[in-house]
């Protein structure tokens, strides 16, 4: 089983977000950023798999050298080797482009990647890089078990669950109860520098997408409260305070 | 004096000589695989230590030894143990930064310290070939457990007092133990105890005595004041078996391994005690951002400000100190093999060789974690008090770290004995620089140019640092000889200087090294640490210095050595006010201690 793992940086959960003064980048200053904690479960899935039948897993990052500490983290964790594409990750589409351009012909039985990234949390990325290839795409997924060449996977939907079965090559991402990510051994981590990480240049995609603004959430208001009996208050609060009525 | 420049210097050399900035580590400098292998300690700590501080602490049957195991899994037990012997065989600044992080996890680090530290490295460094590969490998994954077994009912500080014996069996294949340990950590679960008996009743000895030996058998648990989920208790030898070929090194030579195995103790326990630090800053900031008074959250207060930046600054200066001397002990390692020395004496050597340096770090690290966890108990308030919060647990846990591995006062005695007989021995010169202050004193002050950066103030303040401690522990030396050890008060006095010294020096350096690689935005709150911290370091040395010379001298000799005090700890005035209103408004906006 050949396994391609896509991953992306993405800063840390407890991270104070803030942007540059003209709210169109994110400031990365002092930031820590990790992997993606949705790709961390489908490459945790793809080294058991490979871990019971054999096989390999290559990491795939779109982006510059300096996410390359989350890309050991990979190895560490065990990934077999590695890949970054090297160009700023523009946007889903550019990001896409880059990932079937290298997949492509590559002959890898199994494509995964998390439902999204928590950056942008754009949940594209298998859908277009599935159709790109022209190969099935499943998203959402909750479990993938493996036999042979054909692989069950229950889907999340709403209310329920969807069981999917598909044969490979195809893409699928990842969401909670695929796996459960394990914390890199001191022998993962030594041996992660050794692994190859091969670095490739990008691929010309057209720019289809812009970011005009970033802006915060409005922090929450003052709430007040109001006893159950005193309707009256209630009623004037809406009017004079809210205001939607 | 003070002027020549080397590239690393011996132990105890910083009191007469400079540090180069370029030739200092600085944890600015940790490679790409120290910061994972440090992020993988904070995901264990976080997925398998701190949410079971409760349960770790009330003792659960089996938890602390699972938890062992885990880390012993992710290769946690083997950092400092040679790849040959199934470990990884990492360098003491790597095996220092896994123990800070470590630190962070109670009495579970505790348990870890103990066992890879006076536990394992016994084996290590003073097992035969045998016993090496016998224990070592399971020592390693924490197949096998282990614990130090010194101390005695009647005998702590003065360790090499015990009582425990050693008797030879008449077929020449055992030792006999007979006797009582006390205060034994890890005693509850381990498999392995080294054990130092006196052979005959006067050849003090280490031994390695396996758990299932008959006649070996444990007390009650002990109940503490902190540290609940370390298992701690006494251990019997009752006519214990133990065969000739687990003797621990030389015969008569227990005294080495207890020693050399402190050293490097002390130092570790500097590094837990960092760690514990760190995640109580995080707490104390994070608590005082929420926690709102008068409308506003507390952090707004300049009170709380002033312990925030205060929590940082010692913080700061102690990892400065920390890893300052950690690859101080590198190097010299890697020196004494590349001498030819084996890989175990190499890093014995190096330890011993900084063995003042490892004494200053554990006194000065158990004192700031103590400091930070008692205004983290004051940040917090009436919740700082209630056992369900999380500082009441660090303030308990910290309290011991002033008492094992020697207690303060016996490490702060040794600072300023080994530092004499380093000098007596002529090792170290402390006379020709002591003789220089005398004539310094006579001549007239240099006032300087007054242009004063920051740098060049903290500099000169260091170096004037120096000057007092050489001026009072001359004087002190000259007037009691060989009866200087009986005047502990002023010997306390003099290693205070010392840790003062040090430790202002540590955070100078590391600073002067980042000014060459960050901002002057970003670097402003390095700045502010340094100064603030140096700025008061002088008026503590004076504090000290005082006490010592008012109790020793009389007459013109103690108006001239209080003059001289005063030159040599003088600063210019500074606004530590607003210094440490930047500082804590830096852990405030990152809400943690983000250095
Ligand atoms: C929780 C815990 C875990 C421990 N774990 C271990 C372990 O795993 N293995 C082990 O061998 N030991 C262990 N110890 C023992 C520990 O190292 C000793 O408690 C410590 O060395 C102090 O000895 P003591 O308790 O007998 O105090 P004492 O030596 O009686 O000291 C009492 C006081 O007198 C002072 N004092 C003593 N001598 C002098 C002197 N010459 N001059 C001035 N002041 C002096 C001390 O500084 C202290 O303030 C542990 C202790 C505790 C509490």
């Amino acid at each position: 089983m050949k396994i391609l793992v896509c991953i992306s940086n993405v800063p840390d959960t407890t991270t104070k977000i803030t942007f540059n003064s003209e709210q169109t980048e994110f400031n990365t200053s002092g930031v820590q950023f990790v992997i993606n904690p949705y790709d961390e479960i489908a490459l945790t899935r793809a080294i058991e798999i490979t871990e019971k039948d054999g096989g390999t897993v290559t990491v795939l990052h779109v982006g510059e050298a300096s996410a390359d500490p989350t890309i050991r983290k990979a190895l560490a964790m065990g990934a077999h080797d590695a890949i970054r594409v090297n160009a700023a990750p523009r946007d889903a589409w550019f990001v896409a482009n880059q990932i079937s351009n290298v997949a492509n012909g590559a002959g890898y039985d199994l494509i995964l990647m998390g439902r999204e990234s928590i950056d942008h949390n754009g949940s594209q990325m298998a859908a277009l890089v599935g159709e790109l290839m022209n190969i099935p795409s499943i998203s959402i997924c909750k479990s993938l078990t493996l036999e042979g060449n054909k692989a069950t996977v229950d889907r999340e939907i709403e209310g329920g669950k969807e069981v999917a079965i598909v044969e490979t090559p195809f893409i699928a991402s990842a969401s909670e109860g695929m796996a459960e990510p394990r914390i890199p051994n001191m022998r993962g981590i030594m041996s992660a520098r050794t692994k190859p990480l091969n670095v490739v240049e990008a691929v010309a995609v057209d720019t289809l997408s812009e970011i005009i603004s970033y802006d915060t959430p409005k922090g929450r208001g003052q709430v007040t409260l109001v006893e159950a009996d005193n309707t009256d208050k209630l009623v004037e609060l809406l009017h004079t305070e809210a205001k939607v009525i | 004096m003070i002027d020549t420049k080397q590239k690393s210097l011996k132990g105890g050399e910083f009191i007469i000589r400079e540090s180069d900035p370029t030739s200092v580590f600085i944890p600015e400098e940790y490679t790409e695989e120290h910061k994972m292998m440090a992020s993988m300690a904070d995901d264990f700590l976080d997925a398998e230590v701190l949410p079971y501080l409760d349960r770790i602490d009330s003792m659960e049957e089996g938890l602390m030894k699972s938890i062992m195991d885990k880390a012993g899994e992710l290769g946690l037990l083997g950092i400092s143990v040679p790849e040959e012997y199934g470990g990884f065989g990492k360098d003491f600044i790597t095996a220092m930064l896994m123990t800070e992080k470590m630190g962070a996890g109670h009495s579970f680090a505790v348990a870890m310290s103990a066992h890879t530290g006076i536990g394992t490295l016994p084996i290590l460094y003073f097992g035969t070939a045998e016993q090496k590969s016998k224990y070592l490998p399971k020592l390693a994954t924490g197949e096998l457990k282990a614990s130090y077994c010194l101390t005695e009912p009647g005998s702590g500080s003065d360790a090499l007092a015990a009582k425990t014996k050693a008797i030879l069996s008449s077929d020449g294949k055992h030792y006999i133990l007979n006797g009582q340990k006390m205060w034994i950590t890890n005693a509850g679960f381990a498999d392995l105890f080294i054990v130092f008996a006196q052979i005959d009743g006067d050849k003090f000895t280490g031994f390695i005595v396996e758990k299932n030996t008959a006649g070996l058998s444990l007390g009650e648990e002990e109940h503490k004041m902190g540290i609940k989920g370390s298992s701690t208790r006494q251990v019997f030898f009752a006519d214990c078996n133990v065969p000739v070929e687990n003797v621990l090194g030389d015969i008569g030579k227990g005294h080495l391994i207890a020693f050399n195995i402190l050293n490097i103790g002390r130092a570790k326990l500097a590094g837990a005690a960092l760690g514990g630090a760190k995640r109580a800053i995080g707490l104390s900031v994070s608590y005082a951002n929420e926690r709102q008074q008068f409308k506003l959250p507390i952090s707004k207060f300049g009170a709380i400000k002033h312990k925030l930046a205060e929590q940082a600054i010692k913080t700061f200066t102690l990892e400065s100190a920390l890893y300052r001397a950690s690859d101080q002990i590198d190097e010299m390692e890697k020196e004494l093999l590349a001498k030819g020395l084996n890989p175990a004496d190499s890093l014995l050597g190096a330890a011993e060789e900084f063995a003042v340096e490892c004494a200053i770090l554990k006194v000065f690290g158990s004192e700031v974690l103590d400091y930070v966890v008692d205004e983290g108990v004051q940040i917090y308030g009436g919740y700082g008090f209630s056992s369900d919060y999380p500082m009441d647990r660090a303030y308990r846990d910290s309290r011991i770290n002033r008492i094992f591995e020697g207690t303060n006062e016996i490490n702060r005695m040794l600072i300023v004995d080994m530092l004499l007989k380093r000098a007596m021995k002529g090792s170290l010169d402390l006379m020709t620089p002591a003789q220089n202050i005398q004539k310094e004193l006579m001549g007239i002050p240099d006032f300087g140019n007054g242009e004063e950066t920051p740098f060049s103030e903290c500099l000169t303040a260091v170096s004037n640092m120096k000057k007092a401690i050489l001026m009072v522990a001359g004087a002190a030396v000259q007037k009691y000889m060989m009866t200087l050890a009986k005047e502990q008060e002023i010997i306390m006095n003099i290693s205070d200087m010392i840790i003062e010294t040090y430790t202002s020096e540590s955070i100078l350096l590391r600073v002067q090294k980042l000014s060459t690689t960050k901002g002057s935005d970003e670097l402003t709150v390095y700045i502010d640490m340094m100064h603030t911290f140096i700025y008061e370091s002088a008026d503590r040395v004076n504090h000290a210095g005082k006490s010592a010379i008012c109790s020793m001298a009389d007459g013109d000799e103690l108006r001239m050595m209080l003059l001289g005090l005063k030159r040599f700890t003088k600063m210019h005035p500074y606004n530590t006010k607003d210094s440490r209103r930047r500082i804590a408004n830096v852990l405030i906006d990152k809400n943690t201690y983000p250095f």
